[in-house]
């Protein structure tokens, strides 16, 4: 008798308040995704462009929470994943996002939008499509329960690596000397 | 022959009127702290290097050592309380390591990742701290003082200054200068202060100097800080 093929893990991943930058790292595991791709398919990702997450084994989320939509996007991950992972600096403590958090919003804005050099008569963005900015950046784990963190900006390919190898193999993922880093 | 104690079941010899922690580190044994520094006064603040002696906790900066001492240090337990430690000073202050000049050369980065602190875990206060950049060559970014008071010690007990200090109580602890302004600019403050050089973190920075050293060269990038201080 054949033995039964495994069932790959369904894995989802998405950059909200991030810049993308944990993803490209991500794929700087180079020929492990050979690898990687015996052992899980993506569901919604930005490498799938699917749009709706559905019923997973595993979410990975890059970025912060910097508006609604991001927090939106956020439970319906927590809903459907039966494990959540923080990649990044900016999903782990808010990051270069939550650098505006001692300044307030409406200033923000009206800096950005009406007094800065160079605007003329300039108006704070309102259309209804545009998510709400929220007053202050949060890391992931002030939201929702979050299972597992991967820091770093990025983390690099290797202790992306690291972590994906120790959470397919059912181990919570440990990052030694020399992977584990904030910067 | 030297009277001992025992950390983590080795014999630790040592001399009268020595620390645990001095103990411990000049037989090679290390014992994590952001406060305690070898040169300086203990200050028993910041409690990372709490141990336990004869089963009870015990700041080893703070606490002498005795002969026939049972000193427990590496265990899951301690470490663990350790982390908690370091995540409430990650949360209490503003640390973002990618913009930070310290990153690589920092004690509280580099203790953090030694005991592999994953996620600060707790809600972050992202207090509002202003930097003063007052002076010419030296600027404070109060956003990542975790109050280890080394500055304080560092310019009152070896500089004979006391220009800095830490002032209020409980949360409302801050760092400041000795000047009637607040700005580092109206002190007597020099480059070659013992105060500039001894900051374990990214508070006191001398101007221009940032990000010289490139990632892989810095402090921390070779060996964790277990293995590279005393």
């Amino acid at each position: 008798m054949s033995e039964p093929a495994k069932r790959k893990l369904r894995v989802a991943t998405t950059s909200l308040a991030g810049c993308f930058g944990c993803h490209m790292s991500f794929l700087d595991i180079d020929e492990h995704l050979f690898e990687l791709i015996e052992l899980i398919e993506f569901d919604r990702s930005p490498l799938t462009d699917i749009k709706e997450v559905g019923e997973c084994d595993l979410g990975i989320i890059e970025g912060g929470l910097c508006n609604a939509e991001n927090v939106h996007i956020l439970r319906e991950f927590r809903a459907r994943c039966r494990k959540l992972v923080a990649i990044g600096a900016c999903a782990v403590n808010g990051g270069l996002p939550a650098q505006r958090n001692h300044l307030k919003l409406t200033e923000i804005l009206e800096e950005v939008y009406h007094t800065s050099p160079g605007i003329a008569q300039g108006l704070i963005p309102n259309d209804p499509e545009l998510p709400l900015p929220l007053n202050k950046v949060h890391p992931l784990h002030e939201v929702v329960k979050i299972d597992w963190f991967i820091p770093g900006c990025p983390p690099s390919g290797e202790a992306i690596w690291k972590a994906l190898t120790d959470i397919v193999a059912g181990r919570d993922p440990q990052l030694g000397f020399g992977l584990l880093r904030y910067d | 022959m030297s009277p001992t104690f025992t950390l983590d079941g080795k014999e630790v010899p040592f001399r009268e009127g020595q620390t645990i922690i001095q103990a411990a580190h000049a037989a090679g044994q290390w014992i994590p702290h952001l406060c305690y520094h070898p040169e300086f006064k203990p200050h028993g603040s910041c409690k990372l290097c709490t141990v336990t002696v004869n089963g009870r906790h015990m700041a080893s900066c703070t606490t002498q050592a005795a002969a026939g001492q049972v000193v427990e240090s590496d265990t899951e337990a301690l470490n663990g309380e350790r982390r908690t430690l370091l995540q409430m000073l990650f949360v209490e202050g503003n640390h973002f390591c990618p913009s930070c000049e310290k990153s690589g050369d920092c004690k509280l980065q580099a203790t953090a990742y030694d005991l592999g602190m994953m996620t600060p875990h707790f809600d972050h206060f992202y207090p509002c701290r202003p930097v003063d950049a007052s002076h010419p060559e030296i600027l404070l970014d109060f956003n990542r003082c975790i109050l280890c008071s080394l500055c304080v010690r560092a310019s009152r007990d070896v500089d004979g200054k006391s220009v800095f200090a830490l002032s209020g109580r409980g949360i409302g602890t801050k760092l400041v200068v000795n000047a009637a302004s607040g700005r580092l600019a109206d002190t007597d403050v020099a480059m070659d202060d013992k105060a500039i050089a001894v900051c374990p973190v990214g508070v006191i920075l001398k101007k221009r100097r940032g990000f010289a050293v490139p990632i892989g060269e810095r402090t921390y990038d070779k060996a964790p800080i277990s293995a590279t201080e005393e």
